[in-house]
């Protein structure tokens, strides 16, 4: 039995089954940070998918879609942040409000411009984003171990890929070794003291939100112009609930999210590759409960069996400034 | 910003109608301009939507069916909410309130009718608050948020359902993905049975007297809600937990009991769809009604008297709806899951973006009148 290629190509999907949950963590992490809850990256992850597929189909170029996707979400972190910050509405609704307009939204302009079945025209090779072969893949595909690693881990994949870890550690870079980080971090925890140290509160999280809208971008892109090649009707499938648990068991920290994005990932890629398979003493799990798996796992990961997540102080509250 | 006013001279009827009004009238206007995107004629829609709703017999009866449903959802979403709790797992709820639906009336179909009325009743809103229980239990004790646990808990009913109308209850006669019917004897008594004791003909409606379930599930709210110790201790944990807490009232207790009723009230939209009109279960049969609540929960201002013209607003876009589904091309029912996000938007997280414009109007205006 051939184990090692079926361990390799499992790491591999892993990989990129993580790339949208990691990019989702990442923008979540800004804005519960600076204090705003974002439930709603669900919602802008739909739209990013919309619009990307949308505008790369229309323009032809999947960067130019990745753009108006990136304008979409930043739109839409804005409205959040005009009724939660602005106007001191309920985060929770502000954000569940955005996922409903969103699933709705989408769907609806699809069918209306493309047909009934709210499916965008699938997109071009040129129209969309291909998988990367790294520079000689294919010479060092036969020397051993590094090989597999080498060309059938790490090559091959979308550029998004590639984009999402690099991303990680630029986030914690931000987060923790600048001043806005600190100033970020002392938003969401205290927001009083940093409206006395002079720092506008209100500016701060309206900045978390628009790093947030920018990073959401790439995950919806990811889904719909490059894994697939056009967008359909609710295509990220709880993604941004999945990240943002992530970031809960991450404790609201980049390379811990990164940990429990991987582990969301990785289940997700072994669901996929279980489906159908007959297992010893078990036999053949119902392929239905076998998709449950990753929903499962996210209520246990929240369950705080494994140690109880803190958050920022101030989330979810308004700051109201003293007068 | 106008400057805020003092809220107790603001009149009831300007917070509690004028607003909603206006933010409802806001949202419409959204709501149109997406219309007009998806390049139809929104003023048309309108036309639609009230001829299809109104226009003739069946269509009302379709529209107060719809409201049925969005009582149960949206009083389900009000109770949680009152102890500021986001259940948005109706759906999930009432999937697996729809199984005890079923499991219930097939086993004791032998009982006298109403008998088995009582218990299916029973099993729905027993299936509904179980599916509740454990989101409400992980978010009292280890502080997982309900919001994630609830739309895990849907997505994970719908796998489980499916999977049990594949291989465990399905009708086995039958390719689709359904039960076997209940016994005729049992299913509810339809609108159209009423109507022609009366000599009135009617075609095909859903319409059943789970309707007046929903209005005795609106009075058993406010009367719980409102009137007994629990719901205000339930209102006193959702308003203000720390103090809550000196009081002697115990958290956990509470958020555990307001999300199993919530979950039961989403579970009674099983008895509509399973007793009153497929007297099966189908797959997928919640159909988004469960996230219609949050919708009508929110405008209705989470209050019996406010979410039953709410459900019956929802009816009407829902019935007219798919008239102008039906008529114009571009628009498909996903228009109105738009619709409820922007209602959600204005109603709810924007709910504040006028009031103190109109407040602060209001009371000006009051208080000119008092001086002449």
């Amino acid at each position: 039995m051939e184990i090692l290629p079926d361990i390799a190509s499992l790491i591999n999907s892993t990989l990129r089954i993580s790339t949208p949950l990691i990019f989702a963590a990442m923008a979540g992490l800004f804005a519960e940070r600076s204090g705003v809850i974002d439930f709603g990256l669900e919602g802008k992850m739909l739209a990013a998918a919309f619009v990307a597929a949308v505008g790369s189909y229309y323009f032809g170029s999947p960067w130019l879609g990745l753009i108006l996707a990136m304008i979409a979400c930043v739109s839409l972190s804005m409205l959040h942040g005009f009724a939660s910050v602005t106007h001191k509405g309920d985060q929770v609704v502000s954000c569940v409000a955005i996922n409903i307009l969103m699933i709705g939204l989408t769907t609806a302009l699809a069918a209306a411009w493309f047909g009934q079945a709210g499916l965008t025209p699938t997109l071009s090779d040129e129209q969309r984003f291909l998988e990367i072969t790294l520079p000689f893949a294919d010479a060092l595909r036969d020397v051993p171990i590094i090989g597999i690693i080498y060309s059938d881990i790490l090559s091959g994949h979308y550029v998004f890929v590639y984009l999402a870890y690099l991303c990680v550690p630029i986030v914690f870079w931000i987060v923790f070794k600048t001043s806005f980080g600190l100033r970020l971090r002392a938003v969401g925890e205290n927001p009083s003291a940093v409206d006395t140290a002079g720092i506008n509160v209100f500016t701060m999280r309206y900045k978390a939100l628009m790093i947030n809208g920018v990073l959401i971008a790439f995950a919806g892109a990811h889904l719909s112009t490059a894994v697939n090649a056009n967008f359909f009707r609710e295509m990220s499938a709880g993604r941004g609930y999945l990240a943002l648990a992530a970031l809960i068991f991450g404790k609201w920290h980049p390379k811990t999210a990164l940990i429990a994005c991987l582990l969301f990932g990785f289940t997700d890629a072994l669901q996929i590759r279980l489906q159908g398979v007959e297992l010893p003493a078990i036999g053949t799990i119902p392929v239905q409960l076998i998709q449950a798996i990753p929903y499962v796992l996210t209520v246990v990961l929240l369950a705080g069996f494994v140690g109880k997540a803190i958050a920022p102080n101030a989330i979810g509250q308004p700051y109201v400034k003293e007068r | 910003m106008a400057a805020a006013v003092d809220k107790s001279r603001v009149p009831w009827w300007v917070s509690n109608l004028i607003v909603p009004l206006v933010n409802l009238i806001l949202a419409l206007l959204v709501s149109a301009l997406f219309i007009f995107i998806a390049g139809e004629n929104p003023v048309q829609a309108v036309k639609l939507i009230i001829y299809g709703s109104f226009g003739y017999l069946d269509g009302f009866a379709y529209t107060l069916y719809y409201t049925t449903n969005f009582v149960f959802t949206g009083l389900a979403f009000a109770v949680a909410f009152h102890c500021r709790l986001f259940n948005i797992g109706g759906e999930g709820q009432a999937y697996i309130g729809g199984l005890g639906v079923f499991l219930v009336a097939i086993n004791v179909s032998f009982l006298p009718v109403p008998i088995v009325w009582l218990l299916a009743i029973a099993g729905a809103f027993i299936f509904g608050a179980a599916w509740a229980f454990i989101p409400a239990y992980l978010q009292a004790k280890r502080g997982s948020h309900v919001v994630i646990t609830t739309i895990m808990f849907n997505f994970i009913a719908s796998s489980l359902m499916v999977f049990l109308l594949v291989d465990v209850i399905r009708d086995m006669k039958q390719m689709g993905p359904h039960t076997v019917a209940l016994p005729k004897e049992i299913w509810f008594p339809t609108f159209k049975e009423f109507a022609a004791l009366f000599g009135i003909k009617i075609r095909y409606s859903p319409l059943n007297i789970s309707f007046l379930l929903a209005i005795a599930a609106s009075f058993f709210v406010w009367f719980l809600v409102w009137k007994t110790k629990w719901g205000y201790e339930m209102r006193a944990v959702g308003h203000n937990m720390q103090a809550a807490i000196y009081a002697g009232i115990s958290p956990y207790k509470n958020i555990i009991i307001a999300m199993c009723i919530s979950g039961g009230l989403a579970g009674l939209l099983g008895i509509n769809e399973i007793l009153g009109v497929h007297h099966k279960i189908v797959a997928g049969f919640p159909a988004g009604y469960g996230f219609t609540g949050i919708a009508v929960a929110l405008m209705g201002r989470n209050h019996p008297i406010g979410i039953f013209p709410a459900a019956f607003l929802f009816g009407i876009l829902y019935q007219g709806g798919s008239e102008v589904t039906f008529d114009m091309p571009n628009i498909t029912r996903y228009m109105f899951v738009a619709v409820q996000g922007v209602i959600i938007l204005f109603s709810g997280a924007l709910e504040n973006l006028f009031r103190p414009q109109i407040e602060s109007f209001f009371v000006n205006r009051l208080n000119m009148k008092r001086e002449i």
